[in-house]
């Protein structure tokens, strides 16, 4: 492979805000910023279909590698994919034209500016994704914290000053003692090469605490209860493209960072902490749950959901079966779908009415049938109905948790029905019900644009919903040999 | 006969000195001239240090009582280029306060000569000297707008605890002689051992003495006022130029007479770090003004330094050249956007007055963007590097505590700069300042920004150049 497809991939999107930055910032209508972001965004989107086409799924092997001297003798900058992390490389460069497009309604001033910061922040979320060197991981994990925190901040919300910063560090925080451990590491066994790394292994002593440091970030960023409450504050001042990307993919972040580096790099540690992470995890589940039950805020209530699913993800990985981590990673593109579409959909009816509280909607389903019915799909595969790709995700999760520990799959299927519940009773209280306002009569359904972002979201979510096998394909490999090398790290020791 | 060869550059700069001098004497109205001339000295200062320094290895004079190394080499090249950088973007300011005067850049001149013979000293008189030299002409530069009351009382201040910290540092130079009896480098650390306990009165004396200097905690009281009241171009110069010189003696002194006294230093020296970076981190959220602000910025930046002086290694020496090399141009930078905030002839420096930056100088707030992310030590901005070199040495030593207290305290520091960030980003606009910035300025924002921001895609080259300083 000479062609470097995957720099390309994660540069692609910097050069295009690059191109913005010289471009004039006229206020008010700037399509033709939009659509030069558009087309980046498209454009990469094209690349990665086409990384996923030319992707061998037989084998576990890292491809696409790309190895280059960086600071010599001491980091080379390496990227390359594998099956696990390709999946989520398509979800970025997919979610984010959709972010782009949904611009139009919610970002009013300085829409140049929004735009660039998104296309960077999408050149990171790929960086982090690629990064094969610890080192170059949490380069593009910290960085993307600039533009993260400047969406939040500059066009968010009442409160987005405060959720900004805290935002900025609590994940600062978590991602610090990282640091630690990834020079640690280099120190203990002479590179911060994640490949080299896999078949060096390290010393079982050190693995606790590095696993802890690690945790600590991942942590924060999962988010796992009880360090998530910066999460439902990011959501709900954020700007609605900021929130997507951030449940779509920001928060991926994490779960993909246990199972590359928690599981690959510190196996006996992985064991050691299993039932730290199925307490906090089912705590996550059960209370987020109850949490979101008793929400007035609607991308609150939202938020909170992710808190509950990345709950399951966290489940799932750390049962370490081949069903539990698949299902993890099904869930996480499955909510990164099915978060996205909800926090959109929540940005459709407050671009109408500047309002997010739950008991100011009621009986809009006669007036704007269309969206009621896309909101409906999108409610149902956030709890999990099969023919949803939510479904196939907690399914597997649950059946992983079943075999190894069967009174916390027993309680993790327990937040499957308050998931239900809450969800539900979430699109009832909307939708259904009487008009209780007379204002709403004058809400118009889906625009174009909104229509076909919502429907985009909704393909992906029923396809792999009713067939799956497309994504399992892709991991299954990659999860099968990760698992093999943990149990042959576990019994070598 | 000694090769006098090395040691031209200072032979240069004291003649460029005594002509200016003569120049100011004999002719009338002669600062515009005299500006262009000392720069001219500093280029060609530097040119000569580059020429014949650079690729010496290390070489004694004079008894050996001076050093020319790559240490000495790579040190000067930075005073220099911080000192040109400083006189060049100094000129509108101090036109605007009427103090555009010969004596300016001579004593400029005459401080960066006594930094040079302090990086060059390798005997406890010449040291000594080198920094008398360069204090005298800092006191004079604190007071420079002698009309403002502040900038007169920064000056006094700056003077009163300085010469107490020079007393203090003669006294420790004096014990130390008296234990080793002889005031070279080289021979003191052939001399002195451990057994003797009343030795570390003098170790301690000189490192007050030297910590006062870099102003580390807990000998950093004066930093605050003095860089509050100074004018801001030499506010400039105090925060980049005299650190170089003074980290450079404090790693000579550590590492070449105190190597064998290792077991009684580290620790002060974790001390100082440790208590400089939390310090520094905790004072500075409260801050309003921008100088004070930069004050305890700096106070954190040179605990960073020191936790590398902390290792006793020659990667922990590195890093903090390269810590100090960086944060040289992020404060260079800085400043550059502080001259900026300029309307009809009055300068801006509290953080209120940044308020809303971004709409009116969208460029301006960019890059002060960057570089207040730079500082706080994001990646992939070259701050972050920084922190990262120094992080790796320290843990290689695993001195996994000092490292870890250092990078919580960046998370600390975040917060301040961070709160920079909100109130040009997101707070409501003031009035547009001026933009109408002489073409220096502008070139060292744009070139230290660049800097900062690029440093990622060639980190090799920097730590190519400091590879070669291998002192212990």
């Amino acid at each position: 492979m000479n062609f470097p497809i995957l720099s390309s991939l994660i540069l692609l999107p910097t050069v295009g805000a690059l191109f913005l930055f010289f471009t004039k910032d006229k206020e008010g209508n700037n399509s033709t910023a939009k659509y030069v972001a558009l087309f980046t965004t498209i454009v990469n989107f094209l690349i990665s279909i086409y990384l996923w086409i030319s992707f061998d799924q037989s084998t576990s092997n890292f491809q696409f590698v790309e190895d280059r001297t960086w600071i010599d003798g001491f980091i080379n900058y390496k990227v390359g994919v594998d099956g696990i992390s390709i999946l989520f490389i398509i979800l970025t460069t997919f979610i984010t034209p959709l972010c782009i497009i949904s611009v139009n309604n919610s970002v009013k001033n300085r829409l140049r500016d929004f735009l660039i910061a998104i296309l960077i922040m999408e050149s990171f979320m790929i960086g982090v994704f690629c990064a094969l060197d610890l080192v170059v991981f949490y380069l593009f994990f910290e960085a993307g914290l600039i533009p993260m925190f400047l969406i939040i901040g500059i066009w968010g919300g009442p409160k987005r000053v405060y959720s900004a910063f805290k935002f900025f560090l609590y994940t600062l925080l978590g991602s610090v003692l990282m640091l630690v451990a990834i020079i640690s590491i280099y120190w203990i066994t002479g590179t911060t090469d994640v490949v080299q790394l896999y078949e060096l292994g390290i010393d079982a002593k050190y693995q606790n605490l590095l696993w802890l440091a690690f945790f600590s970030s991942f942590a924060v960023k999962t988010p796992m209860w009880p360090v998530h409450t910066w999460l439902p504050d990011a959501h709900v001042e954020a700007p609605t493209a900021g929130s997507v990307l951030l449940a779509a993919i920001l928060l991926k972040m994490a779960g993909y960072g246990f199972i590359r580096f928690s599981l690959g790099l510190f196996p006996v540690a992985s064991e050691v902490f299993t039932p730290l992470i199925y307490t906090l995890s089912v705590i996550a589940i059960i209370f987020t749950s109850f949490i979101a039950l008793m929400q007035e805020d609607m991308k609150k209530l939202i938020a909170y959901s992710s808190v509950a699913h990345m709950g399951f993800v966290t489940l799932g990985i750390f049962t370490l079966q081949q069903q539990g981590i698949e299902g993890s990673i099904i869930q996480m593109i499955s909510h990164g779908l099915v978060s996205a579409a909800l926090f959109l959909c929540v940005g459709v009816v407050y671009d109408r009415m500047h309002s997010r509280m739950i008991n100011s909607y009621g009986g809009i389903v006669t007036i704007i049938p269309k969206y009621s019915i896309l909101f409906m799909l999108f409610t149902l595969a956030a709890l999990g109905l099969p023919g949803t790709s939510g479904f196939v995700g907690e399914f597997l999760i649950l059946m992983g948790a079943f075999k190894d520990n069967f009174l916390v799959a027993v309680i993790a299927s327990l937040g499957v029905i308050l998931g239900a519940a809450y969800m539900l009773w979430l699109y009832k209280r909307v939708v259904f019900g009487k008009l209780v306002n007379e204002d709403l009569k004058k809400m118009f359904d889906l625009n174009r644009s909104e229509y076909l972002i919502l429907s985009c979201l909704a393909v992906p979510t029923l396809f792999f919903g009713f067939y799956p096998d497309p994504l399992i394909n892709t991991i299954e490999v990659s999860v099968t040999d990760l698992i093999n090398m943990h149990n042959t790290n576990i019994a070598s020791k | 006969m000694e090769n006098l060869n090395l040691i031209l550059p200072e032979i240069f700069i004291s003649l460029s000195i005594m002509f200016l001098l003569i120049l100011g004497v004999f002719k009338n109205d002669s600062s515009k001239i005299t500006f262009n001339l000392s720069l001219f000295a500093i280029l060609i200062t530097t040119i000569i240090t580059i020429n014949e320094t650079f690729s010496v290895t290390r070489e004694t004079l004079f008894n050996e009582s001076v050093v020319i190394d790559s240490m000495s080499s790579l040190m000067k090249i930075i005073t220099l280029i911080g000192g040109f950088l400083v006189l060049v973007i100094s000129s509108t300011y101090l036109k605007t306060f009427k103090i555009y005067n010969i004596e300016y850049p001579v004593l400029i001149l005459s401080s960066i000569l006594g930094m040079m013979v302090m990086i060059s000293s390798n005997d406890l008189i010449v040291f000594y000297m080198g920094l008398e030299l360069q204090s005298l002409a800092l006191y004079v530069l604190a007071t420079y707008n002698r009309d403002q009351l502040k900038s007169s009382e920064a000056g006094l201040k700056y003077f009163v605890l300085s010469a107490l910290s020079s007393g203090l540092l003669l006294y420790g130079c004096s014990l130390v002689y008296g234990f080793s009896g002889s005031t070279n480098f080289d021979i003191i650390s052939n001399q002195l051992n451990s057994e003797e306990y009343v030795l570390t009165f003098g170790i301690v004396f000189i490192l007050v003495g030297l910590a006062f200097k870099i102003s580390a905690v807990p000998f950093h009281m004066w930093a605050p006022d003095v860089y509050e009241g100074s004018p801001t171009t030499v506010t400039l110069f105090f925060t980049i130029v005299p650190k170089i010189a003074a980290l450079t003696v404090f790693i000579r002194f550590l590492y070449v007479p105190f190597l064998n006294l290792i077991d009684q230093w580290q620790m002060i020296i974790v001390f100082l770090s440790i208590a400089s970076m939390v310090f520094g981190a905790v004072a500075a959220i409260g801050q309003t003004n921008i100088k004070r602000l930069v004050a305890y910025s700096s106070i954190g930046h040179i605990g960073y330094t020191l936790a590398g002086l902390a290792t006793a290694s020659n990667e922990g020496i590195q890093s903090s050249i390269i810590y100090i090399s960086i944060y040289v141009v992020m404060n260079l930078a800085l400043f550059s956007c502080l001259l900026m905030l300029r309307r009809k002839d009055q300068y801006y420096e509290d953080i209120e007055d940044l308020s809303g930056l971004s709409k009116n100088h969208p460029l301006l707030s960019l890059c002060l963007l960057l570089i207040l992310f730079s500082l706080a030590g994001i990646p992939p901005l070259a701050g972050f590097f920084a922190k990262f070199y120094v992080f790796k040495a320290v843990l290689e030593q695993s001195m996994y505590f000092l490292a870890i207290v250092g990078l919580l305290s960046t998370v600390v520091a975040a917060f301040y700069y961070l709160r920079i960030i909100k109130i040009m980003y997101f707070d409501k606009e003031k009035d547009k300042y001026d933009t109408d910035h002489s073409l220096w300025l502008k070139f060292s924002l744009t070139v230290s920004t660049i800097l900062i921001l690029l440093y990622f895609i060639f980190p090799s080259q920097l730590i190519e150049v400091v590879s070669r300083i291998n002192i212990i």
